[in-house]
């Protein structure tokens, strides 16, 4: 798989500290699923610093996108990129979103940041269906247009209820799979609370629900073992999944949630 | 003025036959197959595999590293398959790479390194055995076999006679002076040494006041530990007369062959795999490069050559 070097195409600022980066990488871009990440090395760290890993938000025409949000040292550097550098990426990485048949319809749940790769999902799953959309306030709120464009319902939820639904978006979810009659089927990106509060919706429902985890990581091809989780295997049992090799979407079934400390 | 224009890469250490002196640090390359999809690995001198033990080991909870200025504390735990679960899962991949497989091993007790070592020793591909000893000998109150040079010598001497492999302690650099542990392992059987494990380390989040490992402590490594490293290879190469396998902050060829200059006779990238995959063939290049600069014929001119 290829370690190559993107040129930067543009970076610009949206609301709410976020950032959009377009890079330059047709070997990585070409082959991407949705839900498969990068692991982009910033540049003006210092050059022992570990790689960061990012979701792809676009691949298209040899140009991959990510979305991120200043919250490190890390995302802080990347913030100072300028258009035309040089970044070193290593992708793409993981498994990724199933892409169904189309016989149910997708719910997509998104938190923060975490709906950018649910926008390359949204533009490549066979079927429209909706995306329910969460974050503190309407400045979280982001890539509301990727789905308009793509001719799919958005619905809000802000937690200081500045846009849509006061509350989180598992209320959102909760009425949507009351009124609806398609058979659905959940994609979910975002915080852990939110994912272990989907993916025990979907089991209750009796839908699948594919839930991509934001672990920490080192290597970013499943060497280390730093972001492990545990998982139910098939026999009944249990083994410690690499989120970066073997996820990071997971079924919401396979799911070991670590006890509440 | 005739120097050759390939000098010559090859290193025999303990017994290994290693193409060129570059191998990779325990736990930073899994079991090879992982970076086989990225870098060709069969150009490495050997590859060296995640510590295993007898037993399928589970490691610690998350959060399992930190990064910290210079490099990163890990904790992982040694996660692992177990012997068997390793010899299944993994050697006949790393067969067919047609590279020294140098195994780490790990025990909780004198007898568990003695049975890991005993069932490897057959085991077609396998070229040698690393000896963790920094991990907690229960039966002597969890006090790590690598920091008393008996204990040291107990182990060692256990694994030596339960193989015929070449035997390969990891030296624990959290200790006043290298000298007596490297003449404790020589003299208890060892055929190279390797040079170092990662120094004991912890970080705290200030804002919770909690460790920021699970583990509370974990392991340094990584840039900031390569000069503490480098001491300790040269005081151990003054010690002993064994082949040293040096590891600590390798991202390049200028720290591999300061290794080699301090009197080590091959290498180990650690840390750097993670941030660049191709680091350890860079770090070939690199030395061969050298050697052509500086008109040596064969890279053991460069072991132990530093002037004072």
């Amino acid at each position: 798989m290829p370690i190559c070097d993107a040129i930067t195409l543009k970076h610009v600022p949206l609301t709410g500290g976020y950032r959009l980066l377009r890079l330059q990488a047709p070997a990585i871009a070409g082959p991407a699923r949705p839900g498969q990440f990068v692991h982009l090395r910033i540049p003006g760290l210092e050059p022992t610093a570990l790689r960061r890993p990012f979701s792809i938000y676009r691949a298209e025409a040899g140009e991959l996108s990510i979305l991120y949000k200043r919250v490190g040292r890390g995302t802080e550097m990347l913030a100072t990129l300028q258009e035309g550098t040089t970044v070193s990426l290593m992708g793409p990485l993981g498994n990724g979103f199933p892409l169904t048949d189309g016989t149910t319809k997708p719910v997509l749940i998104g938190g923060g940041y975490g709906v950018a790769p649910l926008v390359f999902l949204a533009s490549r799953l066979p079927r429209k269906g909706v995306i329910l959309m969460g974050g503190r306030s309407a400045g979280d709120l982001l890539c509301i247009e990727d789905f308009e464009a793509l001719g799919w319902p958005v619905e809000t939820a802000t937690e200081d209820g500045s846009r849509g639904t006061r509350g989180y978006v598992t209320a959102l979810l909760e009425r949507h799979l009351e009124s609806t009659d398609a058979a659905p089927e959940l994609f979910a990106c975002g915080p852990d609370g939110m994912l272990r509060a989907v993916g025990a919706r979907a089991i209750a429902t009796g839908c699948r629900a594919w839930l991509s985890l934001d672990h920490h990581m080192v290597c970013g091809i499943g060497a280390c073992l730093a972001c492990i989780q545990k998982v139910h295997t098939p026999g009944g049992g249990t083994r410690l999944a690499r989120v970066c090799k073997d996820g990071p979407v997971f079924e919401a079934r396979e799911i070991v949630w670590k006890e509440p400390s | 003025m005739n120097a050759p224009v390939t000098p010559e890469m090859a290193v025999n250490v303990g017994g290994i036959a290693m193409r060129n002196p570059v191998t990779v640090a325990s736990g930073t390359f899994g079991y090879g197959v992982e970076y086989a999809e990225w870098i060709d690995v069969r150009r490495l001198g050997a590859i060296t595999v995640k510590g295993i033990r007898l037993e399928a080991w589970p490691g610690n909870p998350l959060p399992r590293h930190v990064e910290v200025p210079g490099g990163m504390i890990n904790a992982i735990g040694l996660q692992g398959p177990g012997v068997a679960g390793f010899i299944g899962q993994y050697m006949p991949r790393l067969r067919e790479f047609g590279v020294p497989v140098i195994v780490n091993i790990w025990g909780t007790s004198l007898d568990e390194y003695a049975e890991v070592a005993a069932r490897l020793s057959d085991v077609p591909g396998v070229s040698a055995l690393e000896i963790n000893v920094s991990c907690p000998n229960v039966k002597a109150g969890g006090a790590s076999f690598g920091t008393d040079p008996a204990a040291l010598a107990s182990v060692v001497a256990a694994v030596r006679r339960r193989t015929k492999l070449p035997v390969i302690p990891k030296l624990a650099p959290n200790v006043p002076a290298m000298g007596p542990f490297a003449r404790a392992a020589v003299e208890a059987g060892a055929d190279a040494l390797s040079l170092t494990n990662t120094i004991p380390a912890m970080a705290i989040d200030i804002e919770t006041r909690r460790p920021v490992l699970a583990n509370r402590i974990g392991g340094l490594s990584g840039a900031a530990i390569h000069h503490v490293a480098l001491k300790h290879v040269y005081d151990a190469a003054q010690a002993v007369k064994v082949p040293i396998i040096a590891m600590g902050g390798i991202f390049g060829a200028r720290e591999a062959i300061a290794f080699l200059i301090a009197g080590a006779t091959a290498v180990a990238v650690g840390t750097a795999n993670f941030i660049d995959p191709t680091t350890p063939l860079r770090v070939i290049d690199g030395i061969r490069d050298y050697l052509i600069r500086h008109r040596m014929a064969s890279v053991s001119e460069l072991t132990g050559s530093l002037q004072i």
